[in-house]
């Protein structure tokens, strides 16, 4: 058994310890917000908190956050500056890959409260949306940030 | 709706309600006929809508939502008609049942763009209809003339000031008699349409709480991963599975005609069950393609003669007359969709019935597919659609694979079992969009352009499907050919020519279709063909579709946006190109420049749409942001490529696709129009490629003729210069 600190809440989990910490929230703890994409960290639909640092949880063993926290989607509250940004500058189409985004957002905005449109670049380039929801994410971030928005590559 | 569909219809509500969290909102009231009497707590006239006593209106939307915003612009359509309170509005997935087929190709599919065309009738009568019974309900309580009486958001207004809400209205509605005729609202007087609407689904998605086929958990459910066969069209000839077997948490391990299934209590054990597998597999013919070969004799077959799409004049004779003659080829390569969900299907599979639940745009070619797999009538067959974590055309396959291999697993194991497909099993998987290979030709003569000859080569994607004898036409599919077929531009001698190539390679309908590979060609080479007339490229568009208006609208409109000839930034450069399909119409500007490396950057796409009327202009924005990112991987990145049969990709690092690093700045201006509305979930592609291309053209004169557009390929086509 396996002990996991998921969204506030102790877990003992029975599943063997090399078993990525993605399919120990989807599969024992019936969290499936956080999303399988790649399974290879290439496109961060699984990007998870663990110590407040963004994970790929399809690449990181469970046996490794025994003792840390974890946040996943389902545990960033409703009313976060990025989960109403979200909603409000109408970021999302297919929607799969957005857990992953917004938790990468969070843990952007912990680290750069006004990010650089260059830190926001470094820290959700590795977040595919294939539905090219990528202006609005920017803008999303810019807004949550309390910034007006610039955005494109340059 | 006969007995049976009621039946039916009431199982996947209640199991609806099971599903819970997500989007598919619990029903507490079954969708009631008129058979059910009395007992009726809620009202609902047709399969699109009910009204609950508490005035909650639940549309039940028979499009599967992928990204495209259906299940925000169906119900809109139903509520502008219904003037009932749109915050109240809720959404349920259709089950399968004629009700929902599509109002033009006759079956239940979401694709081609069509669904706001297709359903606005159908949808707005619904809603009127509704309304004009409320309206009566309302008249009758208060014994008033129901010409006297008005709806508004979610009310009926009488003449003496009186108003009673939907949901106090709902039960003595329910027993009025259907009108057989109701008059739609004039378009000034719309509230709702035309007007940006927030997405419905929006919330659930953010909260992580939606449902996606993915997500679908059953108590005591298996997981089962397939080991695939390395080659298209092998067979299993042997395999050991003692390893696999030995590892906790596998519970079967089964031959399938999809290849073996290793199935598990979960997925994590069932991919490495998988892993531990030894296969050998009778290869077959396939193994003897490779891409370099394909290249070449698709080559060969572009310099005979196909069989002819269009003909106008004497194109070959008017080429050999010509006073200057361009000539070029155009290469494309395989495509996978790759959804951000990967695929998979979950299946409860019973002795006398099977529930399916995944995320189709299908419905009833793979209800119809999983009951011949079964061995049951499709009525036995319950197929309830989730969440699609985007389509873009694969998740509606009329060989229906993904779900015809799930019930066989089911099958096999008997039991209740979700078959997923890891990222590299979806990339390796097939059902690409085809490899193409076109030569075109273009005379000029006194600066004009006199004729033009265009043969293409690829795979057809309809023939050997149910649908080839309704869309192959004398050896042509039309979906091969859209786009250069139908050339807006006047050319005297005009020549479309077809090679319709055969092999294993498992070939798809691709986000757009046959115009994700026509437009940058036609709109590549009108460019080459305005350079070496010595005309801006932009204006001599202008002057070929004077006939034209909507195209010339669009394009005006984005030069204008994009401010066409005004200064650039030094590399800068920019590019154009229009492009019709599913009834839009769709002009981009591109502004390009090349790094220091030599590498391709999109910095701004200007982009101008004419779908006709609308219905939500912010869903229309972002599906235009969105086509022009999915277009932008594929000019830039992608590339299904095969060595010995083999697909050489496994993985988005193998097979990379647009980031947000490379984003453009995407604008997006909406044509006001009174049109009959047009698609705009793949009109946002096709132009794209080829105004990325014309602007590096512009850029360094450098034309990249095939995709994707890599720096090794840009550097090489600037060595020609």
């Amino acid at each position: 058994m396996i002990s996991l600190h998921v969204n506030g809440k102790l877990h003992r989990v029975d599943a063997s310890p090399d078993t990525p910490l993605l399919w120990v929230l989807r599969d024992n703890l019936k969290l499936t917000g956080t999303k399988f994409g790649c399974g290879e960290g290439l496109c961060g639909a699984c990007t998870v908190l663990v110590d407040d640092a963004p994970q790929r949880s399809c690449s990181i063993s469970v046996s490794e956050v025994q003792d840390k926290r974890i946040t996943t989607i389902e545990g960033i509250p409703a009313g976060h500056p990025v989960k109403k940004s979200w909603i409000a500058q109408e970021v999302s189409q297919c929607g799969y890959c957005q857990p992953g985004q917004v938790v990468s957002a969070v843990a952007l905005l912990k680290q750069h409260p006004k990010p650089t449109e260059v830190q926001i670049d470094q820290a959700m380039a590795g977040n595919i949306c294939r539905c090219g929801s990528y202006q609005r994410i920017r803008k999303a971030i810019h807004a949550a940030a309390g910034k007006g928005s610039k955005g494109g590559a340059s | 709706m006969s007995e049976e569909q009621q039946l039916s219809r009431r199982d996947f509500l209640k199991s609806g309600a099971a599903l819970g969290g997500g989007l598919v909102i619990a029903c507490h009231v079954p969708l009631l006929g008129p058979a059910w009497g009395a007992e009726r707590a809620s009202f609902a006239p047709n399969a699109f809508l009910r009204v609950a006593s508490d005035g909650t209106t639940t549309v039940i939307v028979g499009k599967s939502e992928m990204g495209q915003g259906v299940y925000t612009a169906l119900p809109m359509l139903v509520a502008e008609e219904l003037a009932c309170d749109w915050r109240k509005v809720r959404v349920e997935a259709a089950p399968v049942a004629p009700a929902y087929n599509h109002t033009t190709f006759g079956l239940m599919v979401t694709g081609g763009s069509s669904s706001v065309w297709s359903e606005w009738e159908r949808l707005s009568t619904a809603g009127a209809t509704a309304r004009e019974m409320l309206v009566l309900a309302a008249a009758q309580s208060w014994q008033v003339q129901p010409g006297s009486c008005r709806a508004e958001n979610g009310a009926v207004l009488g003449p003496a000031g009186q108003r009673l809400r939907y949901g106090e209205l709902a039960a003595r509605a329910a027993h009025l008699p259907t009108p057989p005729k109701v008059a739609l609202k004039d378009p000034k007087d719309y509230t709702i349409l035309g007007k940006p609407v927030h997405r419905i689904d929006s919330p659930a998605k953010i909260a992580g709480s939606a449902l996606f086929g993915i997500d679908v958990q059953v108590p005591g459910m298996l997981t089962a991963v397939i080991a695939r066969p390395p080659v298209f069209g092998a067979t299993l000839k042997s395999m050991d599975a003692t390893r696999s077997r030995q590892l906790p948490g596998v519970r079967q391990v089964v031959a399938v005609p999809a290849g073996v299934a290793v199935v598990a209590d979960g997925f994590w054990a069932a991919k490495r069950g998988r892993d531990l597998l030894e296969t050998v597999w009778d290869e077959g013919a396939g193994s003897g393609l490779s891409t370099p070969g394909m290249r070449q004799e698709y080559a060969r077959l572009a310099a005979t003669p196909g069989l002819v799409a269009r003909s106008e004049g004497a194109a070959d004779a008017a080429l050999s007359a010509a006073a200057k003659l361009l000539q070029a080829e155009y290469e494309v390569p395989y495509l996978s969709h790759s959804p951000m969900e990967t695929l998979n299907c979950f299946v409860d599979l019973k002795p006398d019935r099977c529930l399916i639940r995944t995320g189709s745009q299908f419905q009833t070619v793979d209800r119809g597919a999983a009951a011949r797999a079964a061995g049951l009538k499709p009525e036995q067959v319950t197929l309830e659609t989730t969440l699609l974590g985007g389509g873009f055309g694969r998740r509606a396959n009329p060989a229906s694979d993904f779900v015809i291999e799930a019930v066989q697993v089911a099958k096999a194991v008997q039991h209740p079992v979700k078959v997923v497909w890891t990222r590299e099993d979806d990339i390796k998987g097939g059902y690409y969009r085809p490899m193409w290979y076109d030569r075109i030709s273009a005379g000029l003569n006194d600066g004009k352009l006199t004729s033009w000859k265009h043969t293409i080569v690829g795979q057809s994607i309809m023939t050997g499907t149910s649908f080839e004898s309704a869309l192959v036409k004398n050896g042509i599919d039309d979906t091969s050919v859209e786009g250069a077929a139908d050339l807006p531009y006047p050319v005297p001698n005009l020549q479309v020519e077809l090679h319709s190539t055969k092999n294993v390679v498992p070939t798809l309908w691709w986000r757009s279709v046959g115009h994700s590979h026509t437009a940058f060609v036609v709109e590549s080479f009108l460019d080459e063909v305005a350079h070496a007339l010595g005309k801006d490229p932009y204006r001599y568009r202008q002057e070929l579709l004077a006939g034209h208006p909507r195209h010339l609208g669009v394009l005006n409109e984005a030069a204008r946006l994009a401010g066409w000839g005004a200064p650039l930034p030094a590399g800068h450069a920019l590019g154009i190109a229009v492009h019709e399909s599913f009834k839009s119409f769709v002009a981009q500007v591109a502004e390009v420049s090349l790094d220091r490396s030599g590498t391709l950057l999109v910095h701004r796409v200007c982009c101008a749409v004419d779908c006709g009327r609308i219905v939500n202009p912010d869903t229309i924005a972002a599906q235009m942001e969105s086509g022009i990112a999915f277009g932008l991987s594929a000019a830039l990145y992608g590339a299904i490529t095969l060595k010995n049969g083999r697909v050489e990709q496994s993985n988005f690092d193998s097979y990379p696709v647009l980031r947000l690093d490379a984003m453009p700045k995407v604008e997006v201006s909406i044509i006001k129009s009174a049109e009959k509305p047009g698609g705009v979930g793949e009109t946002g592609v096709p132009p794209i490629a080829p105004a990325v291309a014309n602007a590096l053209f512009a850029a360094v004169g450098a034309r990249v003729r095939t995709l994707p557009m890599t720096r090794e390929r840009i550097a090489a086509a600037r060595e020609k210069v």
